[in-house]
C-alpha cells in the first residue's frame, strides 16, 4: 500500500514537473511563464522529498520559488508590455536544428539509461533516517566541503555587485 | 526503497533538460531564455539528487546546493542585463542583441 502511494505521488509530481516545464517554454506571456516555473520548482521539491533530500527541498522552495522568482516577477512587472514575447522563432532551418539537437540530447540519455537499466538503477543504497537532514548537510559543508562553501559565498557576492553595477542608471550615456 | 527506482527520476530529468534546451534555443525573449535556463539547471539538480540517493552519499546534495547558489547569481546578473537593455531602449530580443558578435 505504501509502495503504491509513493508511485502515485511520484507520478503526480513528475507530471506536474513536465507539464509546467512545457508551459514555461511555450507560453508567450513571460508573467505566466514565471508562474509556471514556480509550479515546476514546487513539483521538483516534491521529487526531492521522495529522494530523501529534505533540506534541499526546503531550500528549493525558499530560495527558488521564494526569492529568485519574486525577483523575476518584479523585473517582468517593471518591463510591463515590453516583456511580451511572441513566438517568432528564427529561420525555419535554425528552428528545425534546435528541435533536432534537443531530441538528440534526450535520445542519448535514454539510450545510456537503457544500457544501465537493472539493479544498478533500481536498488538504491540503504540510508539512515537522518540522510539529507540539515544537520548532516551542515556538517559536510563545514568539514569536507568547506572550500565549496566559501567559494559559493564569493560567487554570490560577485553576482550581487554585478547586478547592482548593471542595474545602476547612467543617464549621461546615449543609446547606441 | 519503495516506489520508483532512480532510473525513473533520471528520465524525468532528461525530458526536463530537453524541454529547457528547446526553450533556450527557440525563444528569442531574454526573459524566457533565462526561465528555460533555470529549468535546465534544475534538471541537472534532480539528476544529482537522484544519484546521491542511489549511492547513499550526500556529496551530490551538496553539489546541488552549490548549483542553486550559482543559479541565483546567474539570475541576478541576467536580470540586471535585461533591465540595462530595457533602459537603453534596445529591443528585448536575443537575435538583435548582436553588437558583440565576432
Amino acid at each position: 500500500m505504501g509502495n503504491f502511494l509513493v508511485w502515485v505521488v511520484w507520478f503526480l509530481a513528475a507530471a506536474g514537473c513536465l507539464g509546467s516545464g512545457v508551459a514555461v517554454v511555450s507560453l508567450s506571456n513571460p508573467f505566466y511563464s514565471a508562474l509556471a516555473l514556480i509550479g515546476n520548482l514546487a513539483s521538483l521539491a516534491v521529487l526531492y522529498l521522495l529522494l530523501a533530500a529534505e533540506f534541499l527541498a526546503a531550500a528549493q522552495v525558499l530560495v527558488y520559488a521564494g526569492a529568485v522568482m519574486v525577483m523575476f516577477l518584479f523585473v517582468i512587472a517593471y518591463l510591463g508590455g515590453r516583456a511580451d514575447a511572441p513566438w517568432a522563432g528564427g529561420p525555419p532551418l535554425l528552428r528545425t536544428a534546435a528541435v533536432l539537437a534537443a531530441g538528440a540530447l534526450l535520445v542519448e540519455v535514454v539510450v545510456v539509461l537503457g544500457l544501465a537499466w537493472g539493479d544498478d538503477l533500481m536498488g538504491p543504497a540503504e540510508v539512515s533516517d537522518s540522510f539529507g537532514s540539515p544537520a548532516e548537510i551542515g556538517e559536510l559543508f563545514l568539514t569536507d566541503h568547506l572550500l565549496a562553501f566559501e567559494i559559493t559565498s564569493i560567487v554570490l557576492l560577485v553576482a550581487a555587485i554585478g547586478g547592482v553595477v548593471l542595474g545602476t542608471a547612467r543617464e549621461t550615456e546615449d543609446t547606441e | 526503497m519503495n516506489g520508483p527506482g532512480i532510473g525513473w527520476y533520471v528520465i524525468v530529468a532528461a525530458i526536463l533538460f530537453a524541454t529547457g534546451a528547446m526553450g533556450v534555443m527557440l525563444r528569442r525573449s531574454p526573459l524566457i531564455v533565462l526561465l528555460s535556463l533555470e529549468i535546465m539547471l534544475n534538471a541537472g539538480n534532480l539528476t544529482l539528487v537522484a544519484f546521491s540517493r542511489q549511492a547513499g552519499n550526500l556529496d551530490g546534495q551538496i553539489f546541488a546546493l552549490a548549483v542553486m547558489a550559482v543559479a541565483a547569481g546567474e539570475v541576478a546578473v541576467g536580470l540586471g542585463l535585461i533591465v540595462a537593455m530595457a533602459r537603453r531602449r534596445l529591443a528585448l530580443d536575443v537575435d538583435q542583441a548582436s553588437a558583440l558578435r565576432g
